[in-house]
C-alpha cells in the first residue's frame, strides 16, 4: 500500500491533526511500512471465520432505569482550558 | 410533465427513560447549563458506560407497535466525528445491528389507507447544546442533553405527498405518547425529524437526487418546507437542470430552504462496533413480557370506545387523539361507570377551556376523581347542567374539590317546590309585558320567563322543574 | 532494617507484628526515591507528605488491630493512566499534564480500602504507545540494571520502580505486552490478568478490548495477592465480567506435578536473542525437573499477531483519544482564533509523534474503503489467534515463551523505525488478542547483564495455575532475588 501526501492529508484531516512538512514525509515512509506489514494478513483465508470485536461472549450487562446524581458542576468544569457561565467556552460555531 | 413527490424520515424521539442511556443523570428538560451531567456523560478519561436497561425495553415496546422484526443480537456502534457539542467525538449508535427493523405503520389521508414502512428502529445517545453568546461572540456549550437516549425511526421513502407526511408522524407521535416512551414535545426538541425530499416524473421507477432538511421540529414547517422542495426541483429538472444532492436548511421567517455550507470533508464516520459495551441478547421471554404489557395504543382504544361506551366515532376519535384526554376519559368513567357524561364533558367543556386558554392536551393536570363526582352530582340532581359547566371550568382552571366547592358556594340545586312556586308568581306579576307576549303567542316569552326566574333562583333551580310549574301557572292564567 | 530482600507480604507481616511500622517504610522509600529517581525517572509526580501522613493513618487502624489487608500499610504507586481523585493523571502526554480527574479509578478505591500507601504516579508511554517509555512527554525511565537501557514498556515506571526499590508493588496496564514486556526488562514480576477481571474503571483508555489493569512486584505471590485486591465485578465497567474474583489459596504448594506445558515452536525462531532463547528453554528444563510435563507444539497463526494486534488496537485508539479536542479537559491551544483551529491545533501540539501516528493508522484502517481490508480482517484473525489459543489449551494446562525477543536494548536505539519497535511485541499481543491471562517473572540474565523474563500463558481465569507454576519456579530459583547495583551498599 503506498501512502500518497492525498491520503496523508485525508487521515490528518480525520483525525484532527496537522503534521509538518517534514512530519508529513517521514509519516508516508513509516505508515507505508507498518501498512505493507499488516497486508501479511491476507495470506490467511479468513471466508468463514467470524469478526471478533471482543474476547468474550458475554451479553447483556445493564443498569436499572434508576437515578444516581449528577456532579457539581463546579466539578465538571474544573479542567475545562476556557469556560464562561457554566459553559465550556469555544470560538464561534458557524451555524 | 408530470412529477411525484418522494419523502422519506428519519424521526429521533428522545426516550422519556427517567436517567440517560449511558449513567445515572437525569434526562429532565432544561436545567441550569451543565448541572445534568457526570464524568460518564461528559466523557471524562477514563469514564465507561452502563447501558440502561429501561432503553431497551421501551425501543422494543416501539418496534413492537410499528409492527417491527426485534433483531434478538444486536450491538451498539460509534459514529466518529469532531464537533464541540460531542463530548466523546464519538456517538454511540447502531448501524449494523439495529434492535428493529422492518416494520409498517398505516396511515389514512382522505379516506384512503396506505402502510409506510419502517426500515429500521436503532437506539443511540443525544448530543448537548450549542449555545451563541452574542456578548463575545463566542459559543457556550452545556452537556445537559448529552446521552439522553433516542431512538431513530428510519422510514422507507414511501410518502408521496406532505399530507401523508403529516398523517405519518401524527400517527407516531400519538403511538409513542400512548406507548408512554417518549412525551414527543417538538418544541422541546423531543421529537425532530430529517426530512428527505426528492420528486421524479410520474412513471419513472428510479428515484430522483434527494435533498436533506435535518432537525426540523414542527410539523407546519416540515409541511412548508416539503412542498417548497419539491417545487423547487422541479423547476430546477423543468430548466433541464440537474438536483444537487446536499443538505439544506429550512428557514422558517423566509419561508424557503436554502443550501448550507458545504463541510470540507465528505463525512467518513468510521463506524465500528462500540468495545465498551456488551452486545444485546432479546430472548422470547422478553419480547413476549413486554407484549404482554404493551399499553393499549389509540386505535384500539378507539374501537373499544365506540364498542363498549356507545361513543360516536367522531367523539372516540377526538378523544384518542390525545394520551391525556384518552386517560382522563377511561380513568373518570371507570370511577362514575357514565361514559356518555364524560365524554360530553371533554368534547364541550374541555375542549372550549383548552382552546380559550390555548393549552395543550399534553399539559391537561385534572383528576379524574373529581371530574367523576361532578358528574354523580348532575346526575344525582344535586347541580343543575350550567351550574355543573361552572364547577368544571374551576377544577380545570384551580383544581377545586367539586363537592366542597358547590356547597361552599350555596350552588346545589333547589329541589323546593313551593319556594320555586313563590318565585314563579312573583315573575309574572313583575313582567306583565312578558306574559301578555307570551299569550299572544310568542314562544320566546316562555323562554324569557325562565330565565328571569333562573336568575331570581340564582341559577340553582332544577330547570324541568320551572318549565313544568311555569307552564302550569300560565295556563292557568 | 533492611527490607530489600522481603516481599510485601512479609513486610506486611513485619507492619502487623510492629517490628516496623507503614510510615517508617513509606519515609524509606522516599528516601529511596531521591537516591535514584535521577538515574531512573520512575515517577511522574510522587505525593510524599499526603502519603506519610496515609501510612500513618493506616498504622494506627492496624494499631487498632483492624484487619484490613495482608498488603495494609505498604507504600505503592500506580501508573499514571490510572485515575487519581484530585491528583494529576497525565498518561505521560502534553495533552493531559495538567489534568486532575475528579474521581479514582476503580481499581485505587479498592486498594485504598485494603490499606495501600499510595507514593505517586509512575512514568508510562504517552498513552500507553510504545514499548520503551521513550514516548513520555515527562522523559525517559532509563532501566535500573543499566541506565543507558531502556525500562521497556508502556509500564515502564511500574517495572523500574520495584527494581529500583522506589515502590514495593506498583500498578500498570498491558494492551499488547506492557507489563510484562517491561517486568522482562527489568527483572520483576508481573500479571497481565484475563480481560473484565479488573475494572478499567478509571482507566484512561487506550485500546477498549484489549486494556487491562494488573500488578507488578517483587515476586509472583506478591502480584498474586495484589491481583487478589483489586480483582472483581464491577457496576461501572460493562465489559468487567461478574463473579471474576480469584482463589490463590491452592497456588502456593510449590508443585507443578502433572502440569502439562506447551512449548510453542514457532515462538522460538528467527528474530530470537540467543542468550534469551537459552535461558527460557533452560527454564523449561528446570520445570520438568519438578515435575511438569513439557511438550512442543506448533501455533503458526501467532505470527500474524503482530498485524492482527496493531489494526484492532490503533483502531480503537484513533476512537478513544478523539475526545481530546481541547475543549473539556487537556492541552487547548491558543493559535488561530476558529473551533477547527481548536481541534487542529490543541491536538497537534497535545500529542507526540507516536500517539499520532497510531491515531491516524487507527482512522486509516476505519475509514470508508479501507474497513473490510484491514479493520475487519484484523477482526477475523483476532477470531483465528484465539481459536489456536483454545485449541492449545485443550491439550496443556499453560504456554511457555520468552516474553520479548531481546533484552532491554538501549535508549534511541529502535526509535527511529517504529516497525522494529512493534516487532517486539512478538510474544505479548496474541495475549490481549485472546484476551486471555499471562504472567511475566524473571529466568536468567543475558551476557550484557540485563535481566530475561519468560511468560506462561494460561486459558481465561488460569489465573491460580498460572501463579501456581510461577510459585513453584521461583521457590527453585533465585533470578527473581538478583538486585541491579543501584540498590546495593546503602540502599534499603
Amino acid at each position: 500500500m503506498e501512502i500518497n501526501d492525498e491520503l496523508i492529508t485525508y487521515l490528518e484531516d480525520l483525525s484532527r491533526l496537522k503534521l509538518s512538512e517534514e512530519e508529513e514525509e517521514k509519516a508516508k515512509v513509516d505508515l507505508g511500512k507498518i501498512l505493507n506489514y499488516i497486508d501479511k494478513l491476507n495470506e490467511l483465508d479468513t471466508t468463514d471465520v467470524e469478526a471478533m470485536s471482543h474476547p468474550f461472549a458475554f451479553t447483556n450487562n445493564f443498569r436499572d432505569d434508576i437515578l444516581t446524581g449528577s456532579s457539581d458542576r463546579e466539578i465538571i468544569l474544573a479542567n475545562a482550558p476556557v469556560k464562561k457561565d457554566g459553559c465550556f467556552k469555544v470560538p464561534k460555531t458557524v451555524e | 410533465m408530470n412529477y411525484e413527490t418522494v419523502v422519506g424520515l428519519e424521526v429521533h424521539v428522545e426516550l422519556s427513560t427517567k436517567s440517560k442511556i449511558f449513567c445515572g443523570c437525569t434526562t429532565e428538560f432544561g436545567g441550569e447549563p451543565n448541572t445534568h451531567v457526570c464524568p460518564v456523560c461528559t466523557g471524562m478519561p477514563g469514564s465507561l458506560p452502563v447501558m440502561n436497561k429501561g432503553v431497551v425495553e421501551f425501543a422494543i415496546r416501539a418496534g413492537i407497535a410499528l409492527n417491527c422484526d426485534i433483531t434478538r443480537y444486536n450491538k451498539f456502534d460509534r459514529k466518529n466525528y469532531f464537533y464541540p457539542d460531542l463530548p466523546k467525538a464519538y456517538q454511540v449508535s447502531q448501524l449494523y445491528l439495529p434492535i428493529c427493523q422492518n416494520g409498517k405503520v398505516e396511515i389514512e389521508v382522505d379516506g384512503e389507507k396506505k402502510y409506510i414502512g419502517i426500515h429500521e428502529i436503532h437506539m443511540e445517545e443525544d448530543a448537548g447544546k450549542l449555545i451563541h453568546d452574542p456578548w463575545d461572540d463566542c459559543t457556550l456549550v452545556d452537556y445537559n442533553r448529552c446521552g439522553v437516549p433516542l431512538l431513530e425511526i428510519v422510514s422507507e421513502p414511501d410518502f408521496r405527498s406532505a399530507d401523508e407526511v403529516i398523517a405519518y408522524l401524527t400517527k407516531l407521535r400519538d403511538i409513542m405518547m400512548y406507548l408512554g416512551v417518549s412525551d414527543c414535545k417538538m418544541q422541546e426538541g423531543s421529537m425532530r425529524a430529517d426530512v428527505n425530499v426528492s420528486v421524479r416524473p410520474i412513471g419513472q421507477k428510479e428515484f430522483g437526487t434527494r435533498s436533506e432538511m435535518k432537525n426540523m421540529n414542527s410539523f407546519k414547517a416540515i409541511y412548508r418546507a416539503i412542498n417548497f422542495e419539491a417545487k423547487r426541483q422541479i423547476e430546477i429538472l423543468e430548466e433541464g437542470g440537474k438536483v444537487i444532492q446536499e443538505t439544506r436548511r429550512w428557514d422558517e421567517n423566509k419561508d424557503a430552504s436554502f443550501a448550507m455550507r458545504s463541510k470540507e470533508n465528505a463525512q467518513d464516520y468510521r463506524y465500528f462496533p462500540e468495545p465498551d459495551l456488551l452486545p444485546i441478547e432479546i430472548s422470547d421471554e422478553w419480547i413476549n413480557d413486554v407484549k404482554n404489557n404493551l399499553p393499549e395504543l389509540p386505535e384500539a382504544k378507539r374501537a373499544r370506545y365506540i364498542s363498549e361506551f356507545g361513543l360516536t366515532e367522531y367523539d372516540a376519535g377526538v378523544i384518542t387523539s390525545a394520551k391525556q384526554l384518552a386517560y382522563l376519559f377511561e380513568d373518570t368513567t371507570a370511577i362514575c361507570k357514565k361514559p356518555k357524561e364524560a365524554c360530553n364533558l371533554i368534547m364541550g367543556e374541555l375542549m372550549r377551556l383548552l382552546s380559550e386558554t390555548s393549552t395543550l392536551p399534553e399539559d391537561i393536570k385534572i383528576d379524574p376523581k373529581k371530574v367523576a363526582d361532578l358528574i354523580n352530582l348532575i346526575i344525582d340532581g344535586k347541580i343543575n347542567r350550567n351550574v355543573g359547566k361552572e364547577v368544571f371550568e374551576e377544577i380545570f382552571r384551580n383544581d377545586v374539590e367539586p363537592v366542597k366547592y358547590v356547597e361552599e358556594k350555596g350552588l346545589l340545586m333547589l329541589n323546593d317546590d313551593s319556594l320555586v312556586s313563590d318565585t314563579i308568581d312573583k315573575v309574572i306579576a313583575d313582567n306583565t309585558k312578558g306574559v301578555e307576549d307570551f299569550k299572544g303567542g310568542n314562544e320566546k316569552a316562555f323562554g324569557f320567563l325562565v330565565g328571569q326566574t333562573m336568575k331570581a333562583l340564582k341559577g340553582k333551580a332544577n330547570p324541568q322543574a320551572v318549565n313544568k310549574i311555569l307552564k302550569e301557572k300560565l295556563q292557568k292564567l | 532494617m533492611d527490607f530489600s530482600n522481603k516481599t510485601a507480604l512479609e513486610i506486611g507481616q513485619m507492619i502487623k507484628n510492629k517490628e516496623i511500622s507503614s510510615v517508617e517504610i513509606t519515609k524509606q522509600m522516599f528516601e529511596n526515591i531521591k537516591k535514584t529517581e535521577k538515574n531512573i525517572n520512575a515517577y511522574i509526580s510522587v505525593f510524599e507528605d499526603v502519603a506519610v501522613k496515609e501510612a500513618e493513618k493506616v498504622q494506627a487502624e492496624i494499631d487498632k488491630g483492624e484487619e484490613i489487608s495482608p498488603l495494609a500499610g505498604i507504600p505503592m504507586a500506580v501508573k499514571d493512566n490510572i485515575c487519581t481523585k484530585g491528583y494529576n493523571t497525565t498518561c505521560g502526554s502534553k495533552m493531559l499534564e495538567n489534568f486532575v480527574p475528579p474521581y479514582n479509578a476503580t481499581v485505587v478505591d479498592k486498594l485504598k480500602s485494603a490499606g495501600a500507601v499510595i507514593l505517586g504516579k509512575l512514568n508510562m508511554d504517552e498513552f500507553a504507545m510504545g514499548g520503551s517509555t521513550e514516548t513520555s512527554y515527562f522523559g525517559t525511565a532509563k532501566n535500573p540494571w543499566d541506565s543507558e537501557r531502556v525500562t521497556g514498556g508502556s509500564s515502564g515506571g511500574s517495572a523500574a520502580a520495584v527494581a529500583a526499590e522506589e515502590a514495593i508493588y506498583t500498578l500498570g496496564s498491558d494492551t499488547g505486552g506492557s507489563i510484562r514486556q517491561p517486568c522482562s526488562f527489568c527483572g520483576v514480576s508481573g500479571i497481565k490478568p484475563t480481560y473484565g477481571s479488573v475494572s478499567r474503571y478509571g482507566l484512561v483508555a487506550f485500546a477498549s478490548s484489549l486494556d487491562q489493569i494488573g500488578p507488578v512486584g517483587r515476586d509472583i505471590k506478591d502480584c498474586a495477592t495484589v491481583l487478589e485486591i483489586i480483582s472483581g465485578h464491577d457496576v461501572k465497567d460493562s465489559t468487567s465480567i461478574k463473579d471474576s474474583s480469584f482463589d490463590f489459596s491452592k497456588s502456593f504448594d510449590g508443585s507443578v506435578k502433572g502440569l502439562k506445558i506447551g512449548i510453542p515452536k514457532n515462538y522460538f525462531g528467527e528474530g530470537l536473542d540467543s542468550d534469551v532463547k537459552d535461558s527460557v528453554l533452560k527454564s523449561a528444563e528446570t520445570l520438568k525437573s519438578l515435575g511438569a510435563d513439557i511438550q512442543e507444539f506448533e501455533m503458526p497463526v501467532v505470527d500474524y499477531a503482530i498485524p492482527a494486534y496493531y489494526v484492532v488496537a490503533c483502531a480503537e485508539a484513533s476512537s478513544n483519544l478523539s475526545r481530546y479536542d481541547g475543549i473539556k479537559y487537556g492541552y487547548r491551544s491558543d493559535k488561530g482564533d476558529g473551533i477547527l483551529d481548536v481541534f487542529y491545533n490543541s491536538r497537534s501540539e497535545g500529542f507526540g509523534m507516536e500517539v499520532k501516528r497510531r491515531i491516524m493508522l487507527g482512522s486509516f484502517v476505519l475509514s470508508s474503503g479501507y474497513y473490510d481490508a484491514y479493520y475487519k480482517k484484523g477482526l477475523k484473525v483476532r477470531g483465528l489467534i484465539k481459536n489456536s489459543f483454545d485449541e492449545a489449551f485443550s491439550k496443556y494446562d499453560m504456554i511457555l515463551s520468552p516474553t520479548a525477543p531481546t533484552t532491554a536494548f538501549k535508549i534511541g536505539e529502535n526509535t527511529s523505525d517504529p516497525l522494529k519497535m512493534y516487532l517486539g511485541d512478538i510474544y505479548t499481543v496474541s495475549v490481549n488478542l485472546a484476551g486471555i491471562p499471562a504472567v511475566n517473572i524473571p529466568c536468567g540474565f543475558g551476557k550484557n547483564g540485563m535481566p530475561i523474563g519468560m511468560q506462561l500463558i494460561g486459558k481465561a481465569f488460569s489465573e491460580p495455575v498460572l501463579v501456581k507454576a510461577a510459585y513453584a519456579f521461583q521457590l527453585n530459583t533465585d533470578f527473581h532475588l538478583k538486585k541491579p547495583e543501584i540498590v546495593k551498599g546503602g540502599l534499603a
